[in-house]
């Protein structure tokens, strides 16, 4: 791949069953140009988490996909609340959610360890009452790498 | 065990996804927080869930879960089935809750997909 391909997405805040339509267009188009299986699973996993996060906490936002030869980078960026305390945010079992978020399958305070968990890199940057921008990248190894 | 095995074992009906019946599964995960489906990766797995919306079927193809099981005889609405069925992830309900649906597979050999230690 010489140049990178970028995918821009809108996220809308609103509609909870549309939740996951980025990802999964995503992961479609990792799929269709034979990226490994395992870096794909980590970016649709790491970017729904992120998305669902962006409609429950944020009212929604964009999000942008890179693809390069070397990665896959995404950048979250939504005009929410912010987040008070990351490091309480990316404890494992934290959350501010309601228990309509909860009854929704969601808001178990997984969210941000688990975007951690499948991403190689991430970045979060946010300030209050402006909102937050959360950056990921997934390294693809090469081959020659791999063995 | 294969996804037809599941429909025997807990006297499942088929929603959608008929043609995958033979898929191999070799895990199996319950929970209704998607979040907690989410942090634990295995192939080829089944979700069990009480949980009736999207958000399941989404869960299951971020993680390329072969099929999702609807426990307490719940029943998803077509938007779901529909969402299922375009992702090809065979979808059914079971009149077993959670606990005993879990047992059942369990005993039956299947292990879980969400310990840390099998």
């Amino acid at each position: 791949m010489s140049e990178p391909i970028t995918l821009t997405y809108a996220v809308p805040g609103d509609d909870f069953t549309r939740a996951g339509e980025a990802s999964s267009d995503v992961k479609k188009k990792l799929k269709a140009i034979g990226l490994d299986p395992e870096v794909i699973r980590k970016v649709a996993i790491a970017m729904y988490e992120g998305e669902i996060n962006m409609v429950i906490h944020a009212g929604g936002g964009e999000i942008k996909v890179i693809l390069s030869s070397s990665s896959v980078r995404m950048l979250l960026s939504d005009h929410g609340p912010g987040i008070p305390d990351i490091s309480l945010a990316m404890q494992e079992g934290y959350s501010t959610a309601q228990d309509e978020v909860r009854n929704l399958g969601f808001g178990a305070g997984m969210g941000l360890p688990n975007m951690k968990k499948y991403s190689d890199r991430m970045e979060i940057t946010t300030e209050i009452g402006k909102g937050t921008t959360v950056e990921m990248e997934v390294y693809i190894k090469k081959v020659h790498e791999v063995s | 065990m294969t996804v037809a095995d599941i429909k025997r074992i807990l006297n499942a009906a088929v929603l959608t996804g008929g043609e995958f019946m033979d898929r191999e599964v070799h895990t199996a995960c319950g929970s209704d927080m998607m979040s907690d489906v989410l942090a634990f990766v295995k192939d080829q797995s089944v979700l069990l869930t009480g949980l009736v919306n999207p958000q399941v079927i989404r869960t299951a193809e971020m993680m390329d879960m072969v099929c999702v099981v609807f426990v307490r005889g719940k029943q998803p609405d077509k938007t779901v089935l529909q969402l299922a069925h375009d992702r090809q992830i065979a979808v059914m309900t079971t009149g077993y809750r959670m606990f005993t649906a879990c047992g059942l597979l369990f005993q039956n050999g299947l292990g879980g997909g969400c310990e840390h230690h099998e």
